[in-house]
């Protein structure tokens, strides 16, 4: 955060520098209003995690996306990022709130990637309009494995990262 | 119009989830509204310097950096430029690919051009520093943004080979 707050100072220093102050007021209310905007979204992620991790039984979900879950796993997560519905207000609350029930880093990734890359809403809201329906198609189709990809590497690289977890998840 | 969708879906799967945590009985909703306010609460002022200061971080990085130097001749070189542009284009629904159907228009090569969109959407810094670090655990953004790095290159390849779009 300390370093997130640096960058911005200088920054909105910059900014000041090259617009004068005019330039910096104005980013400051167009930004306020975004974030007003964007607050009811944040309560209604925050609520989407917490509602998750108090219903979804944690033995159920340890079973199907933790580090034993194999192949399946990575399937469960990448299909479940793609339908998420929402913006970032959602998937990383509900993606946090995945790991603390008992899914792995593996399954975990798979979602957060499949939700960049294949979630739906962006894809229809703007990549379509913006880049053409070709290029829309051929990048999602480039892009399919790629969640599962990333999913069995994280895998694959945390168990050999932080051993010492490893052999109580063995199978 | 899709905005008012998104939210309409997004509030009835609240709706629907704090259902099912009523039906098992009202200390499990209470414990959820507390947890899920408290939640809330924590992460405002972070999401509070992220949006407003993330502006100012835009404002200063130029357009022409990024959709420079994609041309399909530009080869490997070219992907690693893309990816690298891509992680640093400010993140919000349109920047990236309006940059990225910039960069097509001005001849900039299909797999360069996939490689800037996949990068942006694994790593757009802003999208990272506002969203993903506040809300997950910080050891899960670095691994997980780590264990992306090869994808981009990765799909940039498959486009090569596939010879599309």
């Amino acid at each position: 955060m300390i370093v997130i707050a640096a960058l911005v100072a200088v920054s909105a220093t910059l900014v000041w520098r090259r617009d004068g102050i005019d330039g910096v007021r104005e980013i400051l209310t167009h930004d306020l209003a975004l974030f007003g905007g964007i607050l009811p979204r944040v309560l209604a992620g925050c609520l989407l995690g917490a509602f998750i991790t108090e219903i979804l039984p944690h033995e159920k979900v340890s079973r199907s996306l933790g580090p034993n879950s194999g192949l399946k796993g990575l399937l469960i997560g990448t299909a479940f990022g793609a339908i998420l519905p929402g913006g970032p207000f959602t998937a990383y609350p509900v993606a946090s709130a995945l790991l603390t029930v008992g899914a792995d880093f593996g399954a975990t990734i798979a979602m957060v990637v499949s939700w960049t890359l294949i979630g739906y809403g962006r894809a229809v809201a703007w990549e379509l309009p913006i880049m053409g329906a070709d290029f829309t198609l051929w990048r999602i189709v480039i892009s399919l494995p790629l969640p599962v990809l990333a999913g069995a590497l994280g895998r694959f690289v945390y168990v050999r990262m932080y051993p010492k977890v490893a052999p109580r998840d063995a199978p | 119009m899709s905005a008012l969708i998104i939210d309409m879906i997004l509030w009835a799967s609240v709706a629907a989830l704090g259902f099912i945590a009523f039906r098992r009985g009202r200390p499990v909703l209470t414990a959820s509204l507390r947890e899920g306010s408290m939640d809330f609460i924590n992460i405002v002022p972070r999401i509070a310097l992220g949006v407003v200061g993330s502006g100012y971080i835009a404002a200063v990085i130029p357009q022409e950096i990024i959709t420079g130097w994609l041309g399909p001749d530009s080869g490997w070189l070219g992907v690693l430029t893309a990816v690298i542009a891509g992680a640093a284009t400010p993140d919000g629904p349109v920047v990236g690919f309006s940059l990225g159907a910039v960069a097509l228009k001005a001849g900039g090569g299909a797999p360069q051009v996939i490689a800037y969109v996949i990068a942006w959407a694994l790593f757009a810094f802003q999208r990272v520093l506002l969203w993903e670090i506040p809300f997950m655990p910080a050891r899960f953004v670095w691994f997980r943004a780590a264990v992306s790095v090869p994808f981009p290159f990765l799909a940039a390849a498959i486009a090569m080979a596939i010879g599309r779009p």
